[in-house]
Protein backbone atom coordinates (compact mmCIF):
# COMPACT_ATOMS: atom_id res chain seq x y z
CA UNK A 1 0.00 0.00 0.00
CA UNK A 2 1.16 3.84 -1.20
CA UNK A 3 2.40 5.99 2.03
CA UNK A 4 -0.19 8.79 0.78
CA UNK A 5 -3.10 5.84 1.36
CA UNK A 6 -1.91 4.87 4.50
CA UNK A 7 -4.43 6.49 7.41
CA UNK A 8 -3.19 6.66 11.11
CA UNK A 9 -5.74 4.87 13.23
CA UNK A 10 -7.64 7.72 16.06
CA UNK A 11 -5.16 6.18 19.04
CA UNK A 12 -2.16 6.46 16.62
CA UNK A 13 -3.72 10.19 15.38
CA UNK A 14 -3.84 11.56 18.87
CA UNK A 15 0.10 10.16 20.00
CA UNK A 16 1.15 11.76 16.86
CA UNK A 17 -0.10 15.29 17.56
CA UNK A 18 1.10 14.77 20.72
CA UNK A 19 4.26 13.79 19.89
CA UNK A 20 6.08 16.99 18.57
CA UNK A 21 5.38 18.68 21.63
CA UNK A 22 6.74 15.87 24.05
CA UNK A 23 9.59 15.43 22.07
CA UNK A 24 10.52 19.68 22.59
CA UNK A 25 9.29 19.45 25.97
CA UNK A 26 11.77 16.30 27.05
CA UNK A 27 14.55 17.71 24.54
CA UNK A 28 14.56 21.02 26.79
CA UNK A 29 14.16 18.68 30.21
CA UNK A 30 17.72 16.83 29.29
CA UNK A 31 19.64 20.07 27.99
CA UNK A 32 18.09 22.08 30.94
CA UNK A 33 19.63 19.01 33.47
CA UNK A 34 22.49 18.62 31.59
CA UNK A 35 23.88 22.50 32.45
CA UNK A 36 22.55 22.53 36.05
CA UNK A 37 23.84 20.01 37.06
CA UNK A 38 27.51 21.09 35.59
CA UNK A 39 26.22 24.74 37.18
CA UNK A 40 23.29 25.03 39.54
CA UNK A 41 23.49 28.81 39.08
CA UNK A 42 22.64 28.70 35.01
CA UNK A 43 20.30 30.99 34.29
CA UNK A 44 19.84 30.26 30.44
CA UNK A 45 17.55 26.76 30.51
CA UNK A 46 15.82 26.89 33.72
CA UNK A 47 14.61 23.65 35.13
CA UNK A 48 10.80 23.02 34.19
CA UNK A 49 9.51 22.92 37.41
CA UNK A 50 11.33 26.46 37.88
CA UNK A 51 9.57 27.97 35.11
CA UNK A 52 6.09 26.52 36.62
CA UNK A 53 6.82 28.04 40.48
CA UNK A 54 7.69 31.45 38.32
CA UNK A 55 4.56 31.02 36.24
CA UNK A 56 2.60 30.67 40.01
CA UNK A 57 4.42 33.39 41.74
CA UNK A 58 4.03 35.82 38.44
CA UNK A 59 0.02 35.16 38.17
CA UNK A 60 -1.11 35.08 42.16
CA UNK A 61 1.63 37.14 43.61
CA UNK A 62 1.32 40.60 43.65
CA UNK A 63 4.02 43.02 42.52
CA UNK A 64 5.67 44.32 46.11
CA UNK A 65 6.25 48.00 44.88
CA UNK A 66 3.26 48.58 43.00
CA UNK A 67 1.07 46.38 44.71
CA UNK A 68 -0.43 44.95 41.36
CA UNK A 69 -0.64 41.57 39.57
CA UNK A 70 1.79 42.36 36.88
CA UNK A 71 1.71 40.01 34.34
CA UNK A 72 -2.41 40.34 34.07
CA UNK A 73 -1.84 44.26 33.60
CA UNK A 74 0.39 43.67 30.81
CA UNK A 75 -1.98 41.44 29.43
CA UNK A 76 -4.47 43.66 29.21
CA UNK A 77 -2.37 46.74 27.68
CA UNK A 78 -1.25 44.19 25.50
CA UNK A 79 -4.64 42.88 24.11
CA UNK A 80 -6.41 46.20 24.42
CA UNK A 81 -3.87 47.59 21.52
CA UNK A 82 -4.38 44.19 19.49
CA UNK A 83 -7.72 44.42 19.79
CA UNK A 84 -8.13 48.08 18.86
CA UNK A 85 -5.20 47.59 16.02
CA UNK A 86 -7.09 44.32 14.74
CA UNK A 87 -10.43 46.07 14.90
CA UNK A 88 -9.72 49.31 13.09
CA UNK A 89 -7.54 47.30 10.35
CA UNK A 90 -10.20 44.60 10.07
CA UNK A 91 -13.20 47.97 9.64
CA UNK A 92 -10.89 49.44 7.10
CA UNK A 93 -10.62 46.35 4.73
CA UNK A 94 -13.83 45.59 5.28
CA UNK A 95 -14.70 49.09 3.88
CA UNK A 96 -11.83 49.03 1.23
CA UNK A 97 -12.39 45.74 0.46
CA UNK A 98 -16.33 45.50 -0.72
CA UNK A 99 -15.14 48.70 -2.25
CA UNK A 100 -12.56 47.90 -4.36
CA UNK A 101 -14.47 44.68 -5.12
CA UNK A 102 -17.97 46.60 -5.95
CA UNK A 103 -17.62 49.49 -7.64
CA UNK A 104 -15.07 49.98 -10.69
CA UNK A 105 -13.99 53.33 -9.68
CA UNK A 106 -12.75 52.92 -6.42
CA UNK A 107 -11.39 49.80 -8.06
CA UNK A 108 -9.49 52.26 -10.34
CA UNK A 109 -8.57 54.70 -7.65
CA UNK A 110 -7.07 52.32 -5.18
CA UNK A 111 -6.39 48.76 -6.18
CA UNK A 112 -2.60 49.63 -7.40
CA UNK A 113 -2.28 51.65 -4.51
CA UNK A 114 -3.09 49.25 -2.03
CA UNK A 115 -0.80 47.07 -3.97
CA UNK A 116 2.34 49.09 -3.83
CA UNK A 117 1.29 50.25 -0.14
CA UNK A 118 1.14 46.83 1.38
CA UNK A 119 4.82 46.19 -0.47
CA UNK A 120 6.24 48.77 2.17
CA UNK A 121 7.15 46.61 5.30
CA UNK A 122 5.80 48.17 8.69
CA UNK A 123 8.35 47.50 10.82
CA UNK A 124 10.52 50.09 8.82
CA UNK A 125 7.74 52.82 9.27
CA UNK A 126 8.08 51.98 12.94
CA UNK A 127 10.68 54.96 13.97
CA UNK A 128 8.21 57.47 11.81
CA UNK A 129 5.23 56.36 13.86
CA UNK A 130 6.93 57.10 16.97
CA UNK A 131 7.73 60.74 15.54
CA UNK A 132 4.51 61.91 14.25
CA UNK A 133 2.27 59.68 16.65
CA UNK A 134 4.12 60.02 20.12
CA UNK A 135 5.46 56.93 22.39
CA UNK A 136 2.04 56.64 23.53
CA UNK A 137 -0.49 53.85 22.28
CA UNK A 138 -1.47 55.74 19.15
CA UNK A 139 1.69 54.76 17.60
CA UNK A 140 1.20 51.11 18.58
CA UNK A 141 -2.15 50.75 16.96
CA UNK A 142 -1.66 52.13 14.40
CA UNK A 143 1.74 50.09 13.62
CA UNK A 144 -0.85 46.96 13.56
CA UNK A 145 -3.46 48.59 11.58
CA UNK A 146 -0.45 49.44 8.73
CA UNK A 147 0.64 45.68 9.51
CA UNK A 148 -2.22 43.79 8.86
CA UNK A 149 -4.40 46.36 6.65
CA UNK A 150 -3.34 46.37 3.45
CA UNK A 151 -3.28 42.16 3.69
CA UNK A 152 -7.52 42.51 3.95
CA UNK A 153 -8.28 44.89 1.69
CA UNK A 154 -6.49 42.63 -0.92
CA UNK A 155 -7.72 39.58 0.86
CA UNK A 156 -11.38 40.99 0.69
CA UNK A 157 -11.70 42.71 -2.51
CA UNK A 158 -10.58 39.16 -4.14
CA UNK A 159 -13.27 37.83 -2.33
CA UNK A 160 -15.63 40.14 -3.56
CA UNK A 161 -14.44 39.60 -7.23
CA UNK A 162 -14.87 36.17 -6.63
CA UNK A 163 -18.68 36.59 -5.54
CA UNK A 164 -20.38 35.18 -9.11
CA UNK A 165 -21.42 37.85 -11.49
CA UNK A 166 -24.82 35.97 -11.48
CA UNK A 167 -25.65 36.83 -8.24
CA UNK A 168 -24.96 40.47 -8.09
CA UNK A 169 -26.94 40.70 -11.50
CA UNK A 170 -29.41 38.68 -9.96
CA UNK A 171 -29.95 41.41 -7.17
CA UNK A 172 -30.37 44.07 -9.81
CA UNK A 173 -33.08 42.24 -11.55
CA UNK A 174 -34.70 41.55 -7.94
CA UNK A 175 -34.41 45.87 -8.04
CA UNK A 176 -31.70 45.90 -5.52
CA UNK A 177 -29.32 49.29 -5.49
CA UNK A 178 -25.77 49.46 -5.05
CA UNK A 179 -26.00 50.33 -1.17
CA UNK A 180 -28.50 47.05 -0.69
CA UNK A 181 -26.44 44.84 -2.89
CA UNK A 182 -23.28 45.91 -0.87
CA UNK A 183 -25.33 45.53 2.64
CA UNK A 184 -27.50 42.30 1.87
CA UNK A 185 -25.89 40.40 -1.30
CA UNK A 186 -22.52 41.19 -0.45
CA UNK A 187 -21.78 41.88 2.53
CA UNK A 188 -22.93 39.04 4.49
CA UNK A 189 -20.87 36.80 1.97
CA UNK A 190 -17.78 38.67 2.90
CA UNK A 191 -17.70 38.76 6.69
CA UNK A 192 -16.78 35.39 7.05
CA UNK A 193 -13.49 36.02 4.93
CA UNK A 194 -13.28 38.94 6.93
CA UNK A 195 -12.84 36.47 10.19
CA UNK A 196 -10.60 34.02 7.86
CA UNK A 197 -8.68 36.78 7.30
CA UNK A 198 -8.16 38.31 10.33
CA UNK A 199 -7.30 35.07 11.78
CA UNK A 200 -4.57 34.42 9.18
CA UNK A 201 -2.95 38.26 10.05
CA UNK A 202 -3.26 37.34 13.88
CA UNK A 203 -0.03 36.64 13.77
CA UNK A 204 1.43 39.35 11.93
CA UNK A 205 -0.02 41.56 14.60
CA UNK A 206 1.19 40.09 17.74
CA UNK A 207 4.85 40.44 15.54
CA UNK A 208 4.42 44.25 15.33
CA UNK A 209 2.86 44.55 18.60
CA UNK A 210 5.26 43.02 20.31
CA UNK A 211 7.96 44.51 18.14
CA UNK A 212 6.19 48.30 19.37
CA UNK A 213 6.57 47.65 23.29
CA UNK A 214 9.60 46.29 22.71
CA UNK A 215 10.66 49.11 21.52
CA UNK A 216 9.01 51.86 23.64
CA UNK A 217 6.29 51.20 26.36
CA UNK A 218 5.60 51.28 30.05
CA UNK A 219 3.32 47.98 30.00
CA UNK A 220 3.04 45.27 27.60
CA UNK A 221 3.40 41.65 27.51
CA UNK A 222 6.38 42.26 24.85
CA UNK A 223 7.79 45.28 27.11
CA UNK A 224 7.94 42.83 29.78
CA UNK A 225 9.67 40.21 27.83
CA UNK A 226 12.44 42.86 26.85
CA UNK A 227 12.41 44.70 30.37
CA UNK A 228 13.65 41.03 31.85
CA UNK A 229 16.04 40.63 29.29
CA UNK A 230 18.71 42.67 30.88
CA UNK A 231 18.58 39.91 34.25
CA UNK A 232 18.61 37.09 31.96
CA UNK A 233 15.16 35.93 33.30
CA UNK A 234 14.54 33.14 31.25
CA UNK A 235 11.65 31.59 33.60
CA UNK A 236 9.59 34.81 33.03
CA UNK A 237 10.44 35.19 29.62
CA UNK A 238 9.65 31.65 28.99
CA UNK A 239 6.19 31.99 31.12
CA UNK A 240 5.31 35.22 29.41
CA UNK A 241 6.26 33.41 26.06
CA UNK A 242 3.77 30.72 26.51
CA UNK A 243 0.85 32.68 28.07
CA UNK A 244 1.06 34.99 24.43
CA UNK A 245 0.97 31.68 22.59
CA UNK A 246 -1.97 30.52 24.79
CA UNK A 247 -3.77 33.79 24.15
CA UNK A 248 -3.12 33.56 20.25
CA UNK A 249 -4.63 29.93 20.15
CA UNK A 250 -7.47 31.42 22.13
CA UNK A 251 -8.10 33.71 20.01
CA UNK A 252 -7.87 32.14 16.99
CA UNK A 253 -10.03 29.22 18.28
CA UNK A 254 -12.92 31.64 19.45
CA UNK A 255 -12.90 33.23 16.00
CA UNK A 256 -13.31 29.67 14.66
CA UNK A 257 -16.21 29.29 16.49
CA UNK A 258 -17.59 32.19 15.86
CA UNK A 259 -17.52 31.98 12.37
CA UNK A 260 -19.06 28.42 12.66
CA UNK A 261 -21.88 29.52 14.50
CA UNK A 262 -22.81 32.75 12.99
CA UNK A 263 -22.44 31.62 9.42
CA UNK A 264 -24.02 28.64 9.58
CA UNK A 265 -24.96 28.75 5.23
CA UNK A 266 -20.98 28.08 4.75
CA UNK A 267 -21.34 24.52 5.58
CA UNK A 268 -18.11 24.19 6.67
CA UNK A 269 -16.32 26.32 3.80
CA UNK A 270 -14.16 27.85 6.44
CA UNK B 1 -44.91 47.40 -31.96
CA UNK B 2 -44.55 44.43 -30.48
CA UNK B 3 -43.76 44.00 -26.96
CA UNK B 4 -40.03 43.29 -26.98
CA UNK B 5 -38.26 44.87 -30.33
CA UNK B 6 -34.95 44.38 -31.27
CA UNK B 7 -34.06 46.24 -33.89
CA UNK B 8 -30.43 45.82 -35.56
CA UNK B 9 -28.53 44.80 -32.88
CA UNK B 10 -24.59 44.54 -33.42
CA UNK B 11 -22.54 43.61 -30.66
CA UNK B 12 -18.72 43.00 -30.38
CA UNK B 13 -16.07 42.73 -27.76
CA UNK B 14 -13.00 44.04 -28.69
CA UNK B 15 -13.76 45.17 -32.22
CA UNK B 16 -14.45 41.28 -32.28
CA UNK B 17 -17.89 40.83 -34.00
CA UNK B 18 -20.27 38.53 -32.03
CA UNK B 19 -23.66 39.65 -33.00
CA UNK B 20 -25.13 41.54 -35.96
CA UNK B 21 -27.81 43.02 -37.62
CA UNK B 22 -29.78 41.11 -34.74
CA UNK B 23 -33.81 42.09 -35.89
CA UNK B 24 -36.51 40.37 -33.33
CA UNK B 25 -39.99 41.37 -32.82
CA UNK B 26 -41.99 39.12 -29.55
CA UNK B 27 -45.47 39.66 -28.76
CA UNK B 28 -46.34 39.62 -25.21
CA UNK B 29 -46.85 36.17 -23.63
CA UNK B 30 -44.70 34.08 -25.76
CA UNK B 31 -41.84 31.97 -25.23
CA UNK B 32 -39.00 32.56 -27.67
CA UNK B 33 -36.21 29.33 -27.27
CA UNK B 34 -32.74 30.68 -28.31
CA UNK B 35 -30.29 27.49 -29.68
CA UNK B 36 -27.48 27.41 -32.02
CA UNK B 37 -23.97 25.95 -31.48
CA UNK B 38 -21.32 26.87 -28.71
CA UNK B 39 -19.90 30.41 -28.79
CA UNK B 40 -22.55 31.93 -31.54
CA UNK B 41 -23.31 34.27 -29.23
CA UNK B 42 -26.60 33.00 -27.92
CA UNK B 43 -25.98 33.96 -24.19
CA UNK B 44 -24.49 37.21 -25.49
CA UNK B 45 -27.80 37.88 -26.98
CA UNK B 46 -29.63 36.99 -23.75
CA UNK B 47 -27.00 38.88 -21.72
CA UNK B 48 -28.33 42.17 -24.43
CA UNK B 49 -31.87 41.31 -23.52
CA UNK B 50 -31.05 41.70 -19.68
CA UNK B 51 -29.12 44.94 -20.33
CA UNK B 52 -26.51 43.15 -18.20
CA UNK B 53 -24.49 44.71 -22.13
CA UNK B 54 -25.34 47.43 -23.76
CA UNK B 55 -24.89 46.27 -27.57
CA UNK B 56 -22.29 48.51 -29.80
CA UNK B 57 -25.36 49.07 -32.25
CA UNK B 58 -28.79 48.99 -32.30
CA UNK B 59 -31.61 49.29 -29.57
CA UNK B 60 -33.92 46.84 -27.60
CA UNK B 61 -36.62 48.05 -26.13
CA UNK B 62 -39.10 46.70 -23.83
CA UNK B 63 -42.97 47.03 -23.93
CA UNK B 64 -42.06 50.48 -25.99
CA UNK B 65 -39.77 52.00 -23.49
CA UNK B 66 -36.60 53.48 -23.56
CA UNK B 67 -33.68 51.02 -24.12
CA UNK B 68 -32.23 50.05 -20.00
CA UNK B 69 -28.80 50.17 -19.68
CA UNK B 70 -28.64 48.08 -16.86
CA UNK B 71 -30.28 45.10 -15.30
CA UNK B 72 -33.77 46.20 -13.24
CA UNK B 73 -37.21 44.87 -12.23
CA UNK B 74 -38.63 44.30 -15.77
CA UNK B 75 -35.99 41.87 -16.08
CA UNK B 76 -35.78 38.40 -14.45
CA UNK B 77 -33.27 36.53 -14.94
CA UNK B 78 -32.44 32.07 -14.09
CA UNK B 79 -28.87 31.11 -14.72
CA UNK B 80 -27.67 27.94 -14.85
CA UNK B 81 -26.02 28.42 -11.58
CA UNK B 82 -25.72 30.91 -8.80
CA UNK B 83 -29.36 32.34 -8.95
CA UNK B 84 -30.12 32.09 -5.53
CA UNK B 85 -28.43 33.57 -2.80
CA UNK B 86 -26.67 30.93 -0.30
CA UNK B 87 -26.45 33.15 3.04
CA UNK B 88 -30.13 33.38 2.54
CA UNK B 89 -32.75 31.00 4.04
CA UNK B 90 -34.70 29.49 1.27
CA UNK B 91 -37.81 31.75 1.99
CA UNK B 92 -35.59 34.69 2.91
CA UNK B 93 -34.48 34.32 -0.77
CA UNK B 94 -37.83 34.87 -1.98
CA UNK B 95 -38.27 37.83 0.64
CA UNK B 96 -35.42 39.24 -0.75
CA UNK B 97 -37.67 39.76 -4.15
CA UNK B 98 -39.83 42.13 -2.61
CA UNK B 99 -37.36 43.52 0.32
CA UNK B 100 -34.18 44.33 -2.06
CA UNK B 101 -35.97 47.44 -4.07
CA UNK B 102 -36.46 49.44 -0.41
CA UNK B 103 -33.87 51.58 0.78
CA UNK B 104 -32.32 49.41 2.99
CA UNK B 105 -33.00 46.04 1.46
CA UNK B 106 -34.33 45.05 4.54
CA UNK B 107 -37.79 44.16 6.14
CA UNK B 108 -38.69 44.06 10.15
CA UNK B 109 -41.53 44.06 12.18
CA UNK B 110 -45.12 43.15 10.41
CA UNK B 111 -44.26 44.11 7.22
CA UNK B 112 -41.06 40.52 7.49
CA UNK B 113 -44.03 38.72 8.43
CA UNK B 114 -46.11 39.43 6.12
CA UNK B 115 -43.25 39.32 3.49
CA UNK B 116 -42.60 35.98 4.68
CA UNK B 117 -46.25 35.05 4.77
CA UNK B 118 -46.07 35.57 1.22
CA UNK B 119 -43.07 33.79 0.61
CA UNK B 120 -44.48 30.57 2.05
CA UNK B 121 -47.44 30.69 -0.53
CA UNK B 122 -45.24 30.77 -3.01
CA UNK B 123 -42.86 28.43 -1.43
CA UNK B 124 -45.94 26.06 -1.20
CA UNK B 125 -46.81 26.37 -5.22
CA UNK B 126 -43.64 25.74 -6.24
CA UNK B 127 -43.26 22.25 -4.03
CA UNK B 128 -40.32 24.02 -2.03
CA UNK B 129 -42.43 24.59 1.88
CA UNK B 130 -40.79 21.92 3.58
CA UNK B 131 -37.62 23.13 2.81
CA UNK B 132 -38.09 26.91 3.79
CA UNK B 133 -35.83 27.10 6.32
CA UNK B 134 -32.93 25.28 4.94
CA UNK B 135 -30.72 26.90 3.23
CA UNK B 136 -29.61 26.38 -0.43
CA UNK B 137 -26.76 24.47 -0.58
CA UNK B 138 -28.54 21.68 0.91
CA UNK B 139 -31.30 21.94 -2.04
CA UNK B 140 -30.65 19.58 -4.97
CA UNK B 141 -30.15 21.25 -8.63
CA UNK B 142 -33.64 21.06 -9.50
CA UNK B 143 -34.67 22.24 -6.12
CA UNK B 144 -32.50 25.07 -6.44
CA UNK B 145 -33.44 26.20 -10.05
CA UNK B 146 -37.14 26.29 -9.05
CA UNK B 147 -36.54 28.47 -6.15
CA UNK B 148 -34.80 30.75 -8.53
CA UNK B 149 -37.59 30.80 -10.95
CA UNK B 150 -39.79 31.18 -7.67
CA UNK B 151 -38.21 34.17 -6.88
CA UNK B 152 -37.68 35.72 -10.29
CA UNK B 153 -41.44 35.60 -10.75
CA UNK B 154 -42.02 36.89 -7.35
CA UNK B 155 -40.51 39.97 -8.67
CA UNK B 156 -42.95 40.55 -11.50
CA UNK B 157 -40.85 41.07 -14.49
CA UNK B 158 -42.49 42.34 -17.44
CA UNK B 159 -40.16 39.63 -19.08
CA UNK B 160 -38.36 36.17 -18.02
CA UNK B 161 -34.92 35.46 -19.20
CA UNK B 162 -33.54 31.98 -18.72
CA UNK B 163 -29.82 31.08 -19.62
CA UNK B 164 -30.14 27.24 -19.97
CA UNK B 165 -31.51 26.86 -16.60
CA UNK B 166 -31.98 22.87 -16.88
CA UNK B 167 -28.45 22.71 -18.40
CA UNK B 168 -26.60 21.02 -14.95
CA UNK B 169 -29.90 18.76 -13.94
CA UNK B 170 -30.41 15.05 -14.88
CA UNK B 171 -32.57 13.83 -17.02
CA UNK B 172 -35.25 12.69 -14.91
CA UNK B 173 -35.54 16.61 -13.03
CA UNK B 174 -34.83 18.12 -16.44
CA UNK B 175 -38.24 16.18 -17.52
CA UNK B 176 -40.22 17.09 -14.41
CA UNK B 177 -38.98 21.10 -14.22
CA UNK B 178 -40.56 21.25 -18.14
CA UNK B 179 -43.61 20.70 -16.46
CA UNK B 180 -43.05 23.16 -13.80
CA UNK B 181 -42.28 25.36 -16.17
CA UNK B 182 -45.06 25.21 -17.90
CA UNK B 183 -47.52 25.23 -15.23
CA UNK B 184 -46.09 28.34 -14.45
CA UNK B 185 -46.30 29.60 -17.55
CA UNK B 186 -50.34 28.81 -18.13
CA UNK B 187 -50.46 30.71 -15.15
CA UNK B 188 -48.60 33.84 -15.70
CA UNK B 189 -48.64 34.52 -18.82
CA UNK B 190 -45.44 35.54 -19.07
CA UNK B 191 -42.93 36.56 -21.85
CA UNK B 192 -40.08 33.80 -21.89
CA UNK B 193 -36.46 33.62 -23.69
CA UNK B 194 -34.72 30.30 -23.08
CA UNK B 195 -31.53 29.96 -24.25
CA UNK B 196 -30.60 26.14 -24.06
CA UNK B 197 -28.39 23.54 -25.89
CA UNK B 198 -31.28 21.16 -26.25
CA UNK B 199 -33.20 21.07 -29.36
CA UNK B 200 -35.50 18.91 -28.32
CA UNK B 201 -36.33 20.84 -25.20
CA UNK B 202 -36.47 24.35 -27.11
CA UNK B 203 -39.44 22.95 -29.01
CA UNK B 204 -41.05 21.48 -26.45
CA UNK B 205 -41.15 24.30 -24.53
CA UNK B 206 -41.45 27.52 -26.99
CA UNK B 207 -43.25 29.38 -29.46
CA UNK B 208 -40.95 29.98 -31.27
CA UNK B 209 -37.35 28.35 -31.76
CA UNK B 210 -34.82 31.04 -32.73
CA UNK B 211 -31.77 29.37 -34.67
CA UNK B 212 -28.58 31.71 -33.79
CA UNK B 213 -25.45 31.07 -36.44
CA UNK B 214 -23.11 32.62 -38.63
CA UNK B 215 -24.66 33.62 -42.16
CA UNK B 216 -20.48 34.58 -43.71
CA UNK B 217 -18.01 32.61 -42.78
CA UNK B 218 -14.11 33.00 -44.06
CA UNK B 219 -11.98 30.12 -43.35
CA UNK B 220 -9.06 32.29 -43.14
CA UNK B 221 -10.49 34.15 -40.26
CA UNK B 222 -13.40 32.68 -38.51
CA UNK B 223 -13.47 35.60 -36.03
CA UNK B 224 -14.23 38.23 -38.88
CA UNK B 225 -18.13 37.73 -38.84
CA UNK B 226 -20.72 37.79 -36.33
CA UNK B 227 -23.71 35.67 -36.21
CA UNK B 228 -27.02 36.36 -36.26
CA UNK B 229 -30.67 34.63 -36.48
CA UNK B 230 -31.25 32.36 -39.13
CA UNK B 231 -34.17 30.46 -38.40
CA UNK B 232 -37.13 31.36 -36.60
CA UNK B 233 -39.23 28.20 -36.19
CA UNK B 234 -42.97 28.06 -35.26
CA UNK B 235 -42.67 25.95 -32.45
CA UNK B 236 -46.42 26.00 -31.64
CA UNK B 237 -48.98 22.91 -31.86
CA UNK B 238 -45.94 20.44 -31.91
CA UNK B 239 -43.76 21.82 -34.07
CA UNK B 240 -45.88 21.18 -37.02
CA UNK B 241 -46.12 24.84 -39.22
CA UNK B 242 -48.93 26.47 -40.89
CA UNK B 243 -51.61 25.53 -38.49
CA UNK B 244 -52.88 28.71 -37.85
CA UNK B 245 -51.93 30.50 -41.11
CA UNK B 246 -55.43 31.10 -41.78
CA UNK B 247 -55.91 33.44 -38.53
CA UNK B 248 -52.95 35.29 -39.69
CA UNK B 249 -54.24 36.23 -43.03
CA UNK B 250 -57.84 35.48 -43.52
CA UNK B 251 -58.50 36.31 -47.11
CA UNK B 252 -56.78 33.06 -47.88
CA UNK B 253 -59.63 31.50 -45.35
CA UNK B 254 -61.73 32.73 -48.48
CA UNK B 255 -59.80 31.51 -51.08
CA UNK B 256 -58.91 28.08 -49.66
CA UNK B 257 -62.69 27.22 -48.39
CA UNK B 258 -65.34 29.23 -51.10
CA UNK B 259 -68.51 29.95 -49.38
CA UNK B 260 -70.93 27.11 -51.04
CA UNK B 261 -73.44 29.51 -52.54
Amino acid sequence: MRLLNRHPSRPTAILLAALPFAVVLIAYAIGSEIRLAANPQDKLLPAPGAILDTAIRLFTEPNKRSGEIQIWHDTWASLRRLALGVGSGALISLILGVGIGLLPYVRRGFSSFVAVISMVPPLALLPILFIVFGLGETSKVVLIVIGITPFLIRDLSQRVLDIPHEEIVKAQTLGASTWVIALRVVLPQILPRLIAGVRLSLGAAWLFLIAAEAVAAEQGLGYRIFLVRRYLAMDIILTYVIWITLLAFVIDYALKVLARRAFPWMEGGL
Amino acid sequence: MSFVSVRNVFQSYDRRPILERVNLEVEEGEFVSIVGASGCGKSTFLRLLLADETPTRGTITVAGGAPAREPGRERGVVFQRYSVFPHLSVRDNIVAAESFPTGWGWFRGGKLRAARGRADEVLERIGLAHVAGNYPATLSGGMQQRLAIGQALHARPRILLLDEPFGALDPGTRVSMHEFLTDLRAETKMTVFMVTHDLAEGFKLGDRVLVFDKTRWDPDFPEAYGATITFDFDARDHGVPYQRILDKIPSLAAAAMPSPA
